[in-house]
């Protein structure tokens, strides 16, 4: 089972719709607790980083996310939820994200319309087991006024919108993308398909 | 380069799509989520789905087709039409709708504008407005352009997005159903006056309306409804001649399998 950290916040139905038309079956989960029982776990997230960041603190999510992965559980950031894998956002620095990362959290300047909000092309500059169908240049869709930043050798992908910014970030057994892979048609389904049938993921749920 | 959206816009009353000038002369066109997986293959970006059913049943069917819509449709859609509150916004979204845009309700009270971006997000927050020509500016219309509000729509473009507005649909009274190509002027008004995306609506019957739109003005979509259904254009063709004309688009996708 794929759980979904259902928090409060984000368009979580599209989420585990998207997941069931790729034939992967995916929950929403609604107590940390559930997440022990999770072959991987999708972190959504959407709108201001401090309320994301609260609530998911408040439902006592942390711990587990940081117990699941030091256990080796795949996980997906989307959106917010891939900026919550850093430390923090300039959003609203009195709160903290999960830390998984080093690197902020940045409005993005230098352009007339803020948030970006449509389809934009992602060049991928590095390699993930669940970028394997991606291929650089294909669309997705994003919807953000804030863009990760990092030093870290993480980054997997880049969007143009007044210069390059992180649109993919990962490492073994973890992935982070700014864009809504699902509401990026079939990319977005393509991308999430992958993470559903990774090899950890298939593994742990013993079912595929 | 974030790439220009065309979007197709659904007129639905009781479940079902109609086709017609807005609100006269309804004829059936079909199942609304056969015609938006058919839009979807076409390219396009984004659907917009705009209800006009007037019986009691509305609240249940809105809310019943933006599941069935969010089952199929992998790409953003928004549902507008006669949204009067925020909880009906709110069961919109939980079930799948990406955004909701609201027009008369807003202008009667403002502050259903604020309540849902702040429920839900300004990503999720779009005003429609409906502004007719009045001397040298725009008036806002409402109650599907019948009753005139003495409000400028450029101001009140501006207004709205102060209070949360994630995005402006705009249509043009004026060019609707006129196949006059999109009102450029009040396009350009808007889209300068605002720093969040706005969507053109209204008169645009082919390819070159939408280069000229894109060319012309700072829109970041253009919405069109009977073209697209009468398949006297594709959202295929469309992005083509946009293509040629250099203004970036959304390619054709490979497909899943």
């Amino acid at each position: 089972m794929i759980a979904i950290v259902d928090y409060g916040v984000g368009n979580l139905a599209s989420v585990r719709k998207a997941f069931a038309a790729v034939g992967a079956r995916a929950e929403l989960v609604d107590d940390p607790a559930g997440l022990r029982r999770a072959a991987a776990i999708v972190l959504p997230g959407v709108g201001n980083f401090g309320h994301c960041a609260r609530e998911l603190a408040r439902a006592g999510f942390p711990a587990e996310l940081r117990r699941a992965r030091e256990r080796g559980v795949p996980i997906l950031g989307i959106c917010v939820g891939m900026q919550l894998l850093f430390e923090g956002s300039e959003e609203d620095r009195a709160e903290a994200g999960l830390g998984f990362y080093r690197g902020s959290i940045v409005r993005l300047t230098g352009v007339a319309r803020v948030p970006q909000i449509g389809w934009n092309a992602v060049r991928t500059v590095g390699t993930h087991p669940w970028l394997r169908d991606v291929t650089s240049g294909d669309h997705f869709y994003f919807v953000h006024s804030y863009a990760a930043t990092t030093a870290e050798d993480i980054v997997l992908g880049t969007v143009d919108y007044g210069g390059p910014r992180l649109a993919i970030v990962g490492s073994p057994g973890l992935l982070g993308v700014q864009f809504h892979p699902e509401k990026s048609g079939a990319n977005g389904l393509r991308l999430l398909r992958a993470f559903a049938t990774s090899d950890a993921a298939v593994a742990a749920s013993g079912t595929r | 380069m974030l790439a220009k959206r065309i979007i197709p816009c659904l007129d639905v009353k009781d479940g079902r799509v109609v086709k017609g000038t807005r609100f006269a002369d309804l004829r059936d066109a079909g199942d609304p989520v056969e015609l938006a997986q058919r839009y979807d293959r076409e390219g396009g970006d984004e659907l917009v789905f705009l209800d006009i059913t007037a019986s009691a049943e509305r609240r249940r069917t809105v809310v019943e087709l933006a599941s069935r819509v969010a089952d199929v449709l992998f790409i953003p859609f928004t549902v507008g039409g006669g949204i009067g509150s925020a909880d009906l916004a709110g069961e919109i979204l939980r079930a799948g709708a990406d955004k909701v845009a609201v027009n008369s309700a807003a202008v009667r009270d403002p502050g259903i504008i604020s309540t849902i971006a702040g429920r839900y997000g300004s990503q999720a927050t779009v005003l429609s407005i409906d502004a007719r020509r009045s001397g040298d500016r725009w008036e806002t219309v409402i109650d599907g352009g019948r009753t005139p509000t003495g409000r400028d729509a450029v101001e009140w473009a501006a207004d709205a997005v102060a209070r949360g507005a994630g995005e402006i649909l705009l249509n043009s009274i004026d060019r609707d159903g006129t196949k006059l190509g999109f009102d450029l002027a009040l396009t350009a008004a808007v889209a300068d006056a605002v720093a969040v995306p706005v969507i053109a609506s209204g008169g645009a019957s082919s390819a070159q309306d939408y280069v000229e739109l894109f060319e012309r003005t700072n829109a970041d979509a253009g919405l069109a409804a009977s073209i697209f259904h009468y398949g006297e254009l594709t959202v295929g063709g469309v992005k083509e001649v946009l293509a040629a004309a250099g203004i970036p688009v959304r390619p054709r996708e490979r497909a899943l399998a």
